[in-house]
């Protein structure tokens, strides 16, 4: 298991070295600049900025300083945001989205499941085809489309949430953590009712029901343990889905968060901000991934790695 | 669909065999209420996208100067009321849908085309050839794919061609991979034994032989990309990174009536109840072809 944990992290690096040389490569062959102004810059001036930033090198030597320089963790200078470095705005901005994303994993997981378990449960009962139709709406609703609408209801009509920012305290969470978990919960309902339908038609619950375990018991620690691991399974696409999902979730609840950072960066040519930040989610999506392929592993002794 | 393929067929016999699988399929897709339902309303919405715009008194950018923002007015002929320009809401939520719906065929059709033939060479080739170029798809899998789609959208200029282009080039992995493994299992069959012992090119065995019998699997999941190619033009166009003025698309007009719906709710509901309805068509439809064309999935 730690050998392969190695081997895992060792194969993500080629990624990530690709990632890193994806983006700079695309963003500095885009026309523009973060120099470029309506009216032109004084010649001694634009080139002084430029020497500053290095922009004045060969693209091959500025991609060799840039690499080096993130090998050692330093993001460098924001070309807009002066007198801030990439690395002040991301540690700035993840407490925000990490908070944002970790809860409404969590959320989605725990609804998720509950949600698919009693559909299972109660298979084609009403209550099945009601949570499932709900289900299904979660995942054809896009949340930018679910998070306008909560605001206008809860917010705007009703007055119970504050409708954005995050000076209300930690109510101003419940709305984006809400739009954001709402998709991943509605696959993981589908997702688990699908799977646990299956496992309860399986012998060893069949055994568990005939020795006279109670119901609770056979689906807390025989079922649900079978039934989970496509769940875990869908938990590294869910991050990933949740991470983008953040940009736009804190662009509608004005969010200091990464993704508000990035979108800015994009917009303004930002080169090093834009970078940094996509970098930083790569890394966040690929170790993620990793961590659920090691959890999947941990529950299912069937799999072995080799 | 296994007996539909047994017996190694001549050329000339395969028509009926692929008709007689359709047919089946069609069967078993008419019993699915659902499916049907969907059916008919993703056309209905489709006809209206298309034919709507001429029989309204309004056009795409047609400003009423007496009426800016107004809700849903019967009597000015605004069913769907006026946005802030005074245009009319109708007109502009079906123009967008053309929009959104060609997005989602063209970007669908871009994907299909990378995916079907790389997957199909992959498969079909087999080896190390296969195993480098599954490795690439792996590869590419854990990018951050959405990301790279907003940089190329901000760096090279928003035009709609550039949108068909990221959005199939994002989405044909999934699409690769399941032909892949259908071209696996088709590969060891006796018909592509006997156009190789005919001189077949590999090619011609790909274009004429392989890809065509993947088409079940790949129709279903066509219809399934289609929803998220939309989602996907519309989550660019909602952060102002998709569909420019002066045209329009739902995502467009969802991002504007996200801004002002605290003035005028209407500016938000119409479009994305379209929206809605559409992708739940989808979805249903491609959850029936799913159980039409591969019954032991059921």
């Amino acid at each position: 298991m730690l050998s392969y944990a190695v081997r895992r992290i060792l194969g993500a690096i080629p990624t990530i070295l690709a990632i890193i040389a994806l983006a700079f490569f695309m963003i500095r062959l885009a026309p523009g600049g973060p120099f470029a102004t309506d009216k032109p810059l004084p010649v001694e001036i634009k080139r002084n900025l430029e020497k500053a930033y290095h922009l004045d090198e060969p693209l091959y030597m500025q991609f060799g300083r840039y690499m080096g320089n993130v090998l050692q963790g330093d993001f460098g200078p924001s070309f807009r945001m002066r007198d801030y470095s990439v690395n002040e705005l991301l540690r700035q901005g993840f407490p925000y989205s990490l908070q944002i994303g970790l809860i409404a994993v969590a959320v989605a997981s725990f609804f998720g499941i509950l949600f698919g378990t009693i559909a299972a449960l109660k298979q084609n009962t009403p209550g099945d085809y009601g949570t499932m139709a709900i289900a299904m709406i979660g995942i054809t609703i896009p949340n930018f489309v679910v998070a306008p609408l909560l605001v206008l209801l809860l917010a705007v009509t009703w007055r119970i949430l504050p409708a954005g920012g995050i000076t209300a305290g930690w109510t101003s969470f419940i709305l984006p953590i809400v739009a954001l978990s709402l998709p991943p919960t509605a696959y993981i309902a589908r997702l688990t009712r699908a799977s646990m339908i299956e496992v309860l038609r399986s012998n060893f619950v069949r055994t568990a029901r005939a020795k006279g375990l109670p119901e609770r018991i056979t689906i807390m620690r025989h079922t649900l343990k079978a039934g989970l691991l496509p769940v875990v399974s869908y938990l590294g696409p869910a991050t990933a889905g949740i991470i983008t999902g953040s940009i736009v979730i804190e662009q509608i609840f004005g969010i200091p968060g990464i993704g508000r950072y990035f979108i800015q960066g994009a917009l303004n040519r930002d080169y090093t901000l834009v970078m940094g930040t996509v970098i930083f989610f790569a890394v966040l999506i690929i170790l993620f991934n990793l961590l659920v392929d090691l959890l999947y592993g941990a529950l299912d002794p069937r799999v072995r790695y080799d | 669909m296994t007996d539909a393929t047994i017996g190694s067929l001549p050329p000339a016999a395969k028509p009926i065999k692929g008709r007689s699988l359709w047919q089946d399929a069609w069967r078993r897709l008419r019993t699915n209420k659902a499916a049907i339902v969907s059916l008919a309303v993703l056309a209905l919405i489709a006809v209206a996208c298309v034919v709507g715009p001429y029989l309204l008194p309004y056009g795409l950018d047609d400003v009423d100067y007496a009426a800016f923002t107004t809700a849903p007015d019967f009597a000015a002929q605004h069913y769907f009321g006026t946005e802030a320009n005074g245009r009319d809401l109708l007109v502009r939520t079906l123009y967008g849908g053309q929009i959104s719906l060609m997005v989602g065929i063209v970007g669908t059709l871009v994907s299909l085309i990378i995916g079907v033939t790389y997957g199909a060479t992959s498969g079909f080739l087999g080896g190390r050839v296969d195993s480098m170029m599954m490795r690439l798809v792996d590869v590419l899998y854990s990018l951050p794919f959405m990301f790279f789609v907003i940089l190329l959208m901000v760096f090279f200029g928003r035009n709609i061609l550039l949108i068909f282009v990221a959005i199939g080039a994002v989405n044909w992995l999934d699409m690769a991979r399941i032909v892949r493994g259908q071209t696996l299992s088709i590969k060891r069959k006796e018909y592509i034994e006997a156009a190789h012992a005919c001189g077949v090119s590999s090619w011609g065995i790909i274009r004429k032989h392989v890809i065509p019998n993947t088409l079940g699997p790949v129709i279903v999941y066509m219809t399934l990309t289609v929803p998220q190619v939309i989602l996907l033009e519309s989550f660019l166009s909602f952060l102002g990174l998709g569909v420019q003025e002066p045209m329009t698309s739902w995502g467009v007009l969802i991002s504007e009536g996200a801004r002002s719906m605290t003035i005028a709710w209407w500016m938000l509901v119409f479009p994305a109840v379209f929206l809605a309805i559409t992708l739940f068509c989808l979805n249903f439809i491609g959850d029936g072809l799913r159980d039409a064309l591969d019954p032991r999935d059921r």
